[in-house]
């Protein structure tokens, strides 16, 4: 396998993806994000100097709406789902910067 | 001899646009509703929900970004930063990196060493967070997203400042052109307005910049002054001692004038920026750019030299007035109706400025109609009430905008030229007070203002002072 | 023939003509879910109560004129990552096992405006992410066919659905094959719409640049007429394109003659089942027999779709996924300690492994340092593999190809080896990154008795000439056949459904992980 994953590196995908695994999820992890940069890498075959990244297949562009309000009070909608809501607000455990 | 250093400064400013939406949904963006309230499935980061932008947040980040002398991407994507934070309620703010609406501008700031040239790197839109709350009761915080969603610009300086005299100077002069523009209303302690400080220290000649700090939540300017002083006194302390300067985001804690590192392991930094595909590319025209362009009002720097052409007031004046958009246009339209701009003016420099400090009040925040002023000077003019009633009712116009003819009239404060009136009352102001009356046959001119003012107090204000005055040595001679 | 067995037309028409009432319509659904459903497993919710409503109101609108439409007054089943107002919305995933949208997609809007009925909502891959149904929190769905077999996926309880009568035809999404692939595993006609088609406002998105909500029914009018329902210009959407070609009916002709058909020889080399391509091969020649140009051709650059695709639907799922996080909706972990705990926590107790796999291998790709060689990189190859095909229909109106690689595998084979599975999405994953529209058409049954499809690709705005040639061709197969299990009455009872009951979805999704 030309991509060896780290501990360190399954740790910090982790932290971006806010995702816990356990140490047998890790390295089966590492093995599958490792197998898969592998087949990726099959893409430096390919010589796409000069191509233009595409983000969008079809050349759209300048949708914009108005700035017309259009929504009223919907706190009621918003908050349907919440697991623990308080105040008309989401409730979240105690977050200081 | 102790080592001499220069502080480098750079600024991040966020600034809310004053649009009725939000960047990508119809919700209102009005102050002070319940929590919540103007959210939908697009601000609150519902699953299959859409965002599709507002053009007129296009159109303000382009005329900022013409009135700061900046270069056009006429071709400019979204971004997504991805982070996760609970004000944030996709886990990612929509954003631009790549292509950023506006780039490579500069304003020019007048400091007391001379006019400085401040660069601007660039301006790119984006949205705003919705507000976290700490309970007080329990241990949670709350959620509103009422502010998630709110259009803004974030204007990136190029490190061009070394002072917090030149910091104030560039905000100042950035403040000035969005309110012109009608961009904003740049409020920094309701958080229209927001400044990030990037600062650095160096030796003095030496060309390499040093390691530099990021500092958050100032929410005034003398806030930032004085963070400016306590990072760099920090930053010469850790140098002088031989520690290196972490590059680092801190947050500013006012009362205590400290800055407090803001990292946590749970935070990367590392925002996986990538083009939004749920938004299409921005393709700005040569027509569109144009039409914005012939659509810029008349800024600050302009305004300021008409009005040394057409209007006869002292450049002082000018200067005070034209430093908010608000009071330029009261002065504009009241002396349009009035035909007297020196008077408005004084009625401005004077009465106005007065009444702002004694409320604590910014000029922007002023609410009255300029057609009310207008009235109220050609009431004084023509004689209709006197000087001191003015001011009363100017009081009134400035915190009610009262209209003032129908005020002078309910209260019956009109000027009493009815000139029996005025005798009997001044001939028993003379019976009352025989001892003045004395002196002032006695040659002390002083007495005759005492009597005057008895005179006035008898009238309850309503007479013309000098034709007491008159009426007085008419009586006494 | 029993009603089950209708096409989605024809149960209009009988409705139209009072032959059935739409209570009746729903009624045979139910009956054969109650009936199959137990094993087949391809619902997730049932709406009972709302559909027999919803069903009387139909009818009166029908009879007072306000509803029109070849549809009205059909029922249909909705693949369960397009959000339903009111009714449970779960993607099969545990960390939205409670979420109730308090919208509708805009295709269910538009549905609803031309009179279906919602019977419930489909089982799927979680999230989208697979090609079998097995990665769904609420247990897989199985083949009609065969209830050894996976169904294929992502869209397989939809698909499913369709092939056992229990819903007469439904809506299903596309990222890299998830309508087409399932389609023929299932012998049903699924169609892939151009990108920008049908709205993806209301859809949970999995890769925004490469999702497709699509219709999935029992012949190829079915689908054209379903597409013409759902299609429209949506402004909350801003990739929604807006088209004036929607008339997608207009294009059911059984006429191909001078059709240019080219089949890519790439698509037919190693990994293709012989059995397949003997059937791409044998369409051919009925194309051919009605007067269509057909000849092989190389279309290139076929190997790198794969990985191409998996670099940009991870990147982008890792950064769509990220709102699921307990504080919004959908599943918040019991016990946690502080924010960034209860993060980790839900997000890790409520998505499943094939999920948490892409959202790790996305966030990789993006983070920094690693964007300019993968994500970059993959949309450099996504420009040179749409060149290819801009290339090709410069010579051909369509392109003709298998599937899928071989017909539906057995049960639990997959999910040990996700590199092998993702290389069965080698015919469908390059359309979604060129954004084309593709058709899947069952073609026969192959040797083990499972289904055969094909699918035929048009370039972008041209759904009309897939769908010319698929009908032509579906003119002269026939009508196809009905798995065993759909073809008796649904008389035997088993474990019924309940509806809308959120702790039983809770509890199955929980037993799941328990295993």
């Amino acid at each position: 396998m030309a991509n060896i994953i780290s501990d360190e590196t399954i740790e910090y995908v982790g932290i971006l993806a806010k995702l816990e695994l356990s140490d047998e999820e890790k390295e089966q992890a590492k093995k599958d994000i490792g197998r898969m940069l592998d087949y990726v890498d099959k893409l430096n075959e390919l010589d796409t100097s000069g191509v233009e990244p595409m983000s969008h297949v079809f050349p759209v562009s300048n949708v914009f709406r108005e700035d017309v309000v259009t929504n009223g009070d919907e706190h009621e909608a918003t908050l349907k789902n919440a697991p623990a809501a308080k105040e008309q607000s989401f409730m979240v455990p105690k977050t200081v910067e | 001899m102790a080592k001499q250093y220069e502080t480098v400064i750079g600024l991040e400013v966020h600034v809310e646009l004053a649009t009725k939406t939000k960047i990508f949904c119809g919700c209102s963006t009005a102050f002070g509703a319940a929590p919540n309230a103007h959210t939908c499935p697009v601000c609150t980061g519902m699953p299959g929900s859409l965002p599709v932008l507002n053009k007129q947040v296009v159109e303000y980040a382009m005329a900022v970004g013409l009135a700061t002398n900046c270069e056009i991407h006429q071709f400019c994507k979204f971004d997504r930063k991805n982070y996760f934070y609970p004000d944030n309620p996709q886990n990612y703010q929509i954003s631009q990196l790549y292509l950023p609406i506006c780039h490579d501008g500069y304003v020019e700031v007048d400091t007391s060493a001379g006019t400085r040239r401040i660069g601007i790197h660039e301006i790119h839109m984006e949205e705003d967070a919705g507000k976290l709350i700490h309970d007080e009761w329990e241990d949670c915080s709350l959620v509103d997203y009422n502010r998630s969603g709110v259009p803004l610009i974030e204007i990136v300086s190029e490190p061009d400042m070394r002072s917090a005299e030149e910091v104030i100077a560039y905000l100042e002069k950035l403040r000035l052109i969005i309110q012109y523009l009608g961009a904003s209303d740049c409020k920094l302690q309701e958080g229209s307005m927001r400044a990030d400080v990037n600062l650095s220290v160096r030796e003095l000649g030496t060309e390499k910049f040093g390691t530099r700090t990021e500092m958050k939540n100032l929410n005034s300017f003398k806030a930032i002054a004085r963070a400016i002083d306590g990072e760099r006194e920090r930053q010469i302390e850790l140098l002088e001692e031989g520690k290196p300067v972490i590059q680092e985001t801190r947050r500013w804690d006012d009362n205590k004038e400290y800055s407090y590192p803001m990292r946590s392991k749970e935070d990367a930094h590392d925002y996986r920026y990538f083009p939004d595909p749920d938004l299409v590319p921005i393709v700005i025209s040569d027509e569109w750019l144009q039409a914005v362009r012939d659509r810029q009002p008349e800024l600050r720097t302009e305004k300021l030299a008409r009005y040394k052409k057409e209007f006869d007031i002292p450049e002082y004046d000018a200067g005070i007035i034209t430093e908010s958009k608000r009071m330029a246009d009261i002065f504009e339209e009241a002396t349009a109706l009035c035909g007297k701009p020196k008077k408005v003016s004084n009625w401005l420099m004077g009465e106005t400025l007065r009444l702002l400090k004694e409320e604590n009040r910014e000029p922007e925040t002023l609410d009255f109609s300029p057609k009310h002023l207008a009235k109220l000077i050609d009431l004084a003019e023509a004689g209709t009430i006197n000087q001191t009633v003015a001011k009363e009712v100017f009081e009134q116009i400035f915190r009610e905008d009262v209209d003032p003819e129908a005020y002078v009239e309910e209260h019956g404060l009109k000027t009493v030229n009815d000139e029996g009136e005025l005798r009997t009352v001044v001939e028993g102001v003379i019976a009352a007070n025989p001892q003045s009356v004395a002196d002032y046959k006695g040659g002390k001119e002083k007495a005759l203002g005492f009597l005057v003012g008895q005179t006035m107090k008898a009238m309850k204000g309503k007479a013309n002072p000098a034709a007491v005055n008159a009426m007085l040595r008419e009586l006494l001679s | 023939m029993q009603i089950t067995e209708r096409t989605a037309l024809e149960l209009g028409r009988m409705i139209k003509k009072k032959e059935i009432s739409v209570r009746e319509a729903v009624d045979a659904s139910y009956q054969r879910i109650a009936a199959l459903d137990g094993d087949l497993n391809s619902y997730v919710t049932l709406d009972q109560e709302a559909a027999y409503a919803r069903a009387d109101q139909v009818q009166a609108g029908i009879e007072d004129g306000s509803i029109t439409g070849p549809l009205a007054g059909v029922p249909a089943a909705v693949k369960d990552n397009i959000c339903t107002e009111g009714l449970l919305t779960t993607c099969s995933s545990k960390i939205l096992y409670n979420f109730v949208p308090t919208y509708s997609a805009e295709a269910v809007l538009n549905m609803e405006k031309a009179g279906a009925v919602i019977l419930g909502k489909t089982n799927m891959d979680e999230f989208a992410m697979g090609s079998t149904t097995e990665t769904s929190a609420f247990g897989p769905t199985k083949n009609p066919w065969n209830t050894g077999h996976v169904p294929g996926g992502s869209s397989g309880g939809s698909c499913v659905a369709v092939a056992a009568g229990e819903a007469p035809y439904a809506l299903g999404s596309d990222t890299g094959g998830s309508i087409r692939q399932p389609g023929s595993f299932c012998g049903v006609v699924g169609l892939k719409p151009t990108y920008g088609t049908v709205s993806r406002y209301g859809l949970i998105a999995y890769g925004s640049s490469l999702d497709q909500i699509g219709p999935i029914a029992k012949d190829v009018s079915d689908c054209a007429a379903i597409l013409e329902m759902i299609a429209s210009h949506d402004k909350k959407d801003s990739t929604s394109v807006a088209r004036t070609d929607c008339d997608f009916t207009s294009a059911l002709v059984d006429d191909v003659k001078g059709l240019r058909v080219g089949i890519p020889s790439d698509y037919l080399g190693e990994g293709l089942d012989d059995e397949v391509r003997q059937a791409v091969l044998d369409t051919a020649d009925v194309l051919r027999q009605k007067g269509a140009i057909v000849e092989e051709f190389d279309l290139s650059l076929v190997e790198y779709a794969i990985p191409a695709y998996y670099v940009i639907a991870s990147a982008e799922a890792s950064s769509n996924l990220s709102r699921f996080d307990g504080v919004k909706y959908g599943y918040r972990a019991a016990e946690y300690e502080g924010l960034h705990n209860m993060y980790k926590k839900s997000r890790s107790e409520g998505f499943g492994e094939e999920v948490k796999r892409r959202i790790m291998l996305g966030s990789f790709v993006l983070s920094s340092g690693y964007y300019d060689a993968y994500y970059l990189k993959a949309l450099r190859t996504k420009a040179l593999i749409k060149q290819s095909f801009d290339r090709a229909f410069e010579k051909y109106d369509i392109i003709l190809a298998p599937a899928s690689p071989t017909t539906a595998p057995e049960l639990g084979k997959s999910l040990s080896d996700p590199l092998k599975m993702y290389l069965g999405d080698i015919y469908t994953i390059s359309v979604n990154l060129a954004g084309l529209p593709g058709i899947s058409v069952p073609c026969r049954l192959d040797s083990k008795g499972l289904p055969i499809g094909v699918q035929m690709i048009g370039d972008c705005f041209n759904e009309k000439a897939i769908l010319r040639a698929a009908y032509a061709f579906e003119q002269a197969r026939g009508r196809f056949l009905v798995p065993e299990i759909a073809k008796n009455g649904a008389s035997e009872k088993t474990d019924q459904k309940t509806v809308n009951d959120t702790d039983a979805l809770q509890k199955t999704a929980a037993d799941k992980e328990g295993e």
